[in-house]
């Protein structure tokens, strides 16, 4: 594997100006603008605390139930969003990659940096409901910046291949919601991975996001242990991810130039 | 050697026909696979050389080397590979053999308002699509009233481009690209955009760029551009480079390759065509000798042609209708006519004919560049016809000396 970071180094505006065109367009084209980055999750929200939470009482370590929830519905609808964006993005910008030359990373990479807009708005809702409940976080509130790291590795990893894989075989995008709903239920979303017993939990957390989950739920909400075992693993699995998405693509890169 | 910019090694570039036909879904192949499994353990059926029936060779075997400050047209028929040679270079796609060597900063311009977004403004677009063609935000900001003068669209320049009207839309893309300062630059054929008026200033500019001893590879069907801005001029055929010479030499070998000092065709069972024609020079003259043959008889047979420069633009023309001969032609529907031209007055180069057979009323068959003379005599004027044209005409000079004004040296 082979990235010239020197290239990538250089091609930084052009990255900042392709997420800054989203974001533009995005807000320019919608009537609810930035309120859809909070509707989502926030509704989902609603609908978990009541059927899961109330009627089912499923286990929530103490934590009022839309806290448990929108902790996890953070990053989850921040992962989602940026898995779709990524796995479409080199097709959507054909009319640019057949004429003009730049690191090809870049269409993947500012997928899922473009994504971190919708997920600060929001968070902004996350602290108006953690100070609703009266929650306060503890000194692992530090560790935040990991885990939202992990989970924008996590969107890259993934997108890398599905990206790559959408601009060879066009139906891969349409797979994705299919991929992202199996995904949550596959993910400490609903439940706490505590529901899965101590001697598959490694097994479980080769699921990437579920390190990330319980580590955005430990660190912002301060409730529980760290997830360590989880986290380890999660780790493990988001290396192999990145690193075999990076040279995946790379090695499609030119089949794609051709077939895109 | 150390000053070359370029170089390009053995470029092929290898397509599979149908590639581009999209059925391949991951549908398709996991049914493949659940169906015929073994199918894609089989080893696959040695490709010959030359490609089958499933590949083409949209370039084959390219080798050149371009020097600093040397602009370059590249010009061939449609198809000829000129636009996949220049994708190779500019690193869009990958050649299936060989490689290009590129030593400084190269911009290329293969398509105007590349990513340009329509909800985006002009200001917006013009940042985005900078930033594409590798402009950092600061040196867009230096030039930016410099692009919006040049495309003059000051009062519009913070509206959504989607309102613009596609020569806005043009003059815009193209200020954005016109003030791209690599040290190399590929253009393709993006000059075939615009009024008169446009494409003449931005031929300007890209002549400015060649001033700041920049390097310049310029596709194009213009050879009035290639003419006023190339140095050198490399032909594309069928994947090769056929010839690599002056723009002179290369545009006349392009126009006319295969023209000769005959032409003949099939008769034809529907319309009249001309199915012959030579051209014979004798000193001082040419006869042009035409045979055809109609379905019916032609009321009368007129038949007229047009002599053209090298450069295409026409010299001198005429037509039975305009220099009736005498005696008239007899309706009929097979014959030969013939006309005798005295070429005292044409610059000694290279001509080319253009034939057209009708009637009274109609034009039936008509003839592009049927056959090429080259014209020779003693005297050769220093200055080429694409500068003083192609006729010589017999004028008288007269000087007299200003009477009431000191002459130099001992006037009287």
């Amino acid at each position: 594997m082979n990235i010239d970071f020197k290239e990538l180094w250089s091609a930084r505006e052009l990255l900042y100006f392709f997420v800054w065109r989203d974001i533009k367009v995005r807000y320019k084209q919608t009537a609810i603008g930035a309120a859809w980055a909070v509707i989502q999750p926030f509704m989902t929200m609603i609908v978990f605390s009541l059927f899961f939470g109330k009627l089912a009482k499923m286990d929530s370590h103490g934590l009022p139930y839309p806290v448990f929830y929108y902790s996890a519905l953070l990053p989850w609808t921040y992962f989602a969003g940026a898995l779709q964006h990524a796995t479409s993005v080199v097709v959507d910008q054909q009319h640019v990659i057949t004429k003009v030359y730049f690191p090809r990373l870049v269409l993947p990479l500012s997928a899922v940096v473009s994504g971190l807009f919708d997920f600060a708005i929001s968070f902004l809702v996350f602290v108006g409901i953690m100070v609703w409940y009266q929650i306060k976080p503890g000194p692992a509130l530090l560790l935040f910046p990991l885990f939202l790291l992990l989970a924008v590795l996590t969107a890259l990893g993934v997108g890398l291949w599905l990206s790559a894989l959408n601009a060879i075989y066009r139906d891969v995008r349409y797979v994705v919601p299919f991929l992202v709903q199996f995904w949550l239920f596959a993910s400490p979303v609903i439940y706490p991975s505590s529901l899965v017993p101590d001697r598959w939990r490694w097994l479980y957390g080769l699921n990437p996001m579920a390190g990330v989950i319980e580590g955005f739920r430990w660190s912002l909400t301060g409730h529980g242990q760290p997830p360590t075992l989880l986290l380890a693993a999660s780790l493990g699995a988001v290396l192999l991810l990145v690193v075999g998405g990076i040279l995946f693509f790379q090695r499609m890169e030119g089949t794609i130039a051709d077939v895109v | 050697m150390t000053d070359t910019v370029i170089r390009a090694e053995n470029l092929s570039k290898r397509y599979k026909i149908g590639e581009r036909q999209n059925n391949v879904t991951l549908r398709d192949v996991i049914a493949n696979f659940v169906s015929a499994p073994a199918r894609l353990f089989r080893a696959r059926k040695p490709q010959s050389a030359n490609g089958d029936a499933n590949h083409i060779w949209a370039v084959k075997d390219v080798s050149f080397e371009i020097r600093r400050g040397e602009v370059v047209g590249i010009i061939g028929r449609n198809g000829a590979g000129k636009s996949t040679l220049l994708k190779i270079l500019a690193r869009v796609t990958k050649p299936t053999t060989g490689y290009a060597d590129v030593r400084g900063r190269m911009g290329s311009l293969l398509e105007v308002g590349t990513g340009f977004h329509p909800e985006l403004t002009g200001r917006e677009n013009t940042y985005l699509n900078g930033a594409i063609l590798g402009m950092s935000k600061k040196e867009v900001t230096r030039k930016f009233d410099e692009i919006v003068a040049f495309a003059e669209i000051e009062k519009f320049i913070d509206t959504p481009v989607k309102h613009y009207s596609s020569g806005m839309y043009l003059r815009l893309a193209f200020a954005v690209a016109a003030h791209l300062e690599t040290e190399i630059l590929l253009v393709d054929e993006v000059l075939a955009v615009g009024d008169q008026r446009f494409q003449d200033k931005c031929l300007k500019k890209i002549g400015e760029v060649r001033q700041h001893g920049r390097t310049v590879l310029f596709v194009s069907h213009s050879m009035m551009a290639i003419r006023r801005l190339c140095t050198r001029v490399l032909v594309v055929e069928h994947g090769q480079v056929s010839h690599d010479c002056d723009p002179m030499d290369a545009i006349a070998g392009y126009v006319t390759e295969d023209v000769g000092r005959s032409y003949s065709a099939q008769a034809s069972a529907e319309t009249p065509t001309i199915t012959s024609a030579t051209v014979h020079v004798d000193d001082g003259s040419l006869l042009l000798s035409v045979q055809f043959r109609s379905p019916f008889p032609l009321v009368p047979p007129v038949l007229g042609f047009v002599m053209y420069d090298p450069m295409g633009t026409p010299v001198f023309g005429t037509n039975t209708r305009i220099d009736p001969p005498h005696p008239e032609p007899q309706p009929s529907a097979a014959g030969h006519i013939e006309v005798l031209i005295p070429t005292t007055h044409f610059r000694p180069h290279c001509y080319l004919f253009s034939l057209w057979l009708g009637d009274h009323y109609s034009d039936y068959c008509s003839v592009q560049n049927a056959l090429q003379v080259e014209l020779h005599d003693d005297t050769s004027s220093k200055l080429p016809p694409h500068v003083i044209g192609s006729l010589r005409v017999p004028v008288k000079w007269r000087y007299r000396p200003a009477v009431d004004l000191p002459q130099p040296h001992g006037g009287s």
